[in-house]
């Protein structure tokens, strides 16, 4: 079966800076892929270009099987089939949960008021947060208001949601709600790609890790194999930091 | 002559500010310079306020070629006292044969030095929102439109509410200006009217005036801040 989301010879670079050095990954859909490495190794960057929020130098991301680097792709239409949560939740501060879920809906898929808002509802009762649609950001806890940035890319019905650090910039004991949202949209059969160091959930939920370090792939496998028998000594290094083993 | 009693300091002072004959004779006519100051300053704020915020959004879309022109526009303005404009605009420009009257040149002038500050504040403004903002708009298939118009400027503007009526306030004072060039707005009326009737109570009636326009203003920014700041 075609893959949702594939990179091909992905290459980036900030200036002289080369962040990634020619990355291929294959992410199935209805798969969670997990991507883990050190800061600095590209991950981030990697994400970012599967939405192309950075543009690569060389290489295609295909979606669905279509290279969205090619002029010609309309990339708002994309990046409603591709969806991002943030590190930092990035809401709308002006706007209610509801309202932060509902504007693109209505914006940019030009859902009238009722539509968008039960639309945006459903989105976040997926999330559990029917309760606060009227709340502001600044009135939630960080665990809500990621959960609500999750409820934003839902709204519009996404074929793959990519997760940059989403639980990085929470408070510990808020970690595990976002963690049980992420884990009942795999169950749901979204196709995911996370970039975080929450390697008890790249155990549990993942399908497949890739290990990243200098902007090159090391090394990629099953959770098991990433972390029970490492092969590469960058990785057992990087795991051995954090712990792991 | 002799046998009028001489007034006291306090009755001197009385007949010298607030001399009830002298105001009623001046009412009408400082009454007609609050209403042209009113409408002066209502159409400085709506040009000002508008050009600012357009030359603003086009600063944004980072052309080189208009924003060299948009900041030596805002430079320009920001450092030539208005008085100066008003002066050229009126004085210098029949040269030209580009005649125009007191109130369009108090007007024009006073309404490009507050677009170049208004320029700058909202520019500042927009700047100041995260990176994130609008990368979380533009991933939800948002464009670089739409995201200006209701994630960044919604933001900008409530941000900037205070530096914005400050400015507002100082530019619009700046009406009196207009009395240089014979503009029959407020302080001119109340000075001629000083004058005339060689006493200052005219002059504390424009004071007065001047405080009846421009408190509320001050009370009404305050009031914009509260309302449209979000919860946090």
């Amino acid at each position: 079966m075609r893959p949702a989301l594939e990179l091909r010879e992905l290459r980036k670079a900030y200036g002289p800076l080369a962040v990634l050095h020619g990355v291929n990954l294959s992410v199935p859909t209805g798969k969670l892929v997990f991507i883990i490495g050190p800061s600095g190794s590209g991950k981030s960057t990697l994400l970012r270009c599967c939405n192309l929020l950075e543009v690569p130098e060389s290489g295609a991301v295909m979606v669905d099987g279509k290279d969205i680097t090619l002029s010609g792709v309309n990339l708002n239409d994309l990046r409603q089939q591709v969806g991002m949560v943030f590190q930092s939740f990035n809401l709308y501060p002006h706007m209610t949960a509801l309202g932060n879920v509902t504007l693109a809906l209505r914006k940019v898929q030009k859902m009238n008021k009722a539509q968008a808002e039960t639309v945006g509802l459903e989105a976040l009762a997926r999330v559990g947060l029917t309760d606060k649609a009227n709340a502001f950001p600044g009135q939630l806890s960080g665990g809500q208001q990621q959960r609500v940035g999750i409820a934003r890319s839902l709204a519009l019905k996404p074929k793959i949601l990519l997760f940059d650090e989403p639980t990085s910039a929470l408070d510990p004991e808020l970690v595990g709600s976002v963690l049980k949202v992420m884990r009942d949209l795999r169950e749901s059969g979204m196709t995911m790609v996370v970039v975080s160091h929450e390697m008890g959930f790249a155990r549990a939920a993942a399908d497949h890790v890739v290990f990243m370090d200098q902007g090159h792939i090391v090394e990629e496998g099953s959770p098991q194999t990433i972390f029970d028998t490492p092969q590469h000594p960058r990785l057992r290094e990087f795991l051995a930091s954090l712990g792991q083993r | 002559m002799n046998s009028t009693v001489p007034l006291s300091s306090m009755d001197r002072f009385v007949s010298s500010f607030f001399n009830a004959e002298v105001a009623a004779r001046y009412v009408a006519p400082i009454l007609d310079g609050m209403l042209l100051t009113i409408g002066l300053g209502l159409c400085v704020i709506a040009t000002g306020l508008v050009l600012g915020l357009v030359l603003a959004v086009l600063r944004i879309q980072h052309v080189k070629l208009v924003n060299a022109f948009i900041i030596a526009f805002a430079d320009i303005f920001r450092a030539l006292p208005p008085l100066v404009v008003i002066i050229l605009l009126f004085f210098a420009f029949p040269y030209i044969e580009l005649s125009m009257s007191a109130f369009t040149a108090t007007w024009l002038a006073l309404s490009l030095v507050l677009a170049a500050f208004t320029e700058e504040i909202f520019w500042a403004g927009m700047l100041a929102i995260p990176k994130g903002q609008w990368e979380a708009a533009r991933s939800t298939g948002m464009g670089s439109w739409g995201t200006l118009v209701h994630v960044i400027l919604p933001q900008a503007v409530r941000m900037t509410v205070p530096p914005l009526t400050n400015r507002t306030i100082a530019i619009t004072k700046g009406t009196a200006l207009g009395s240089v060039v014979a503009l029959h707005e407020l302080l001119n009326v109340s000075s001629s009217a000083s004058s005339e009737a060689g006493n200052a109570t005219p002059l504390v009636m424009g004071a007065v005036a001047y405080l009846i326009l421009f408190i509320p203003f001050v009370v009404l920014g305050r009031w914009v801040e509260t309302r449209f700041a979000w919860k946090r």
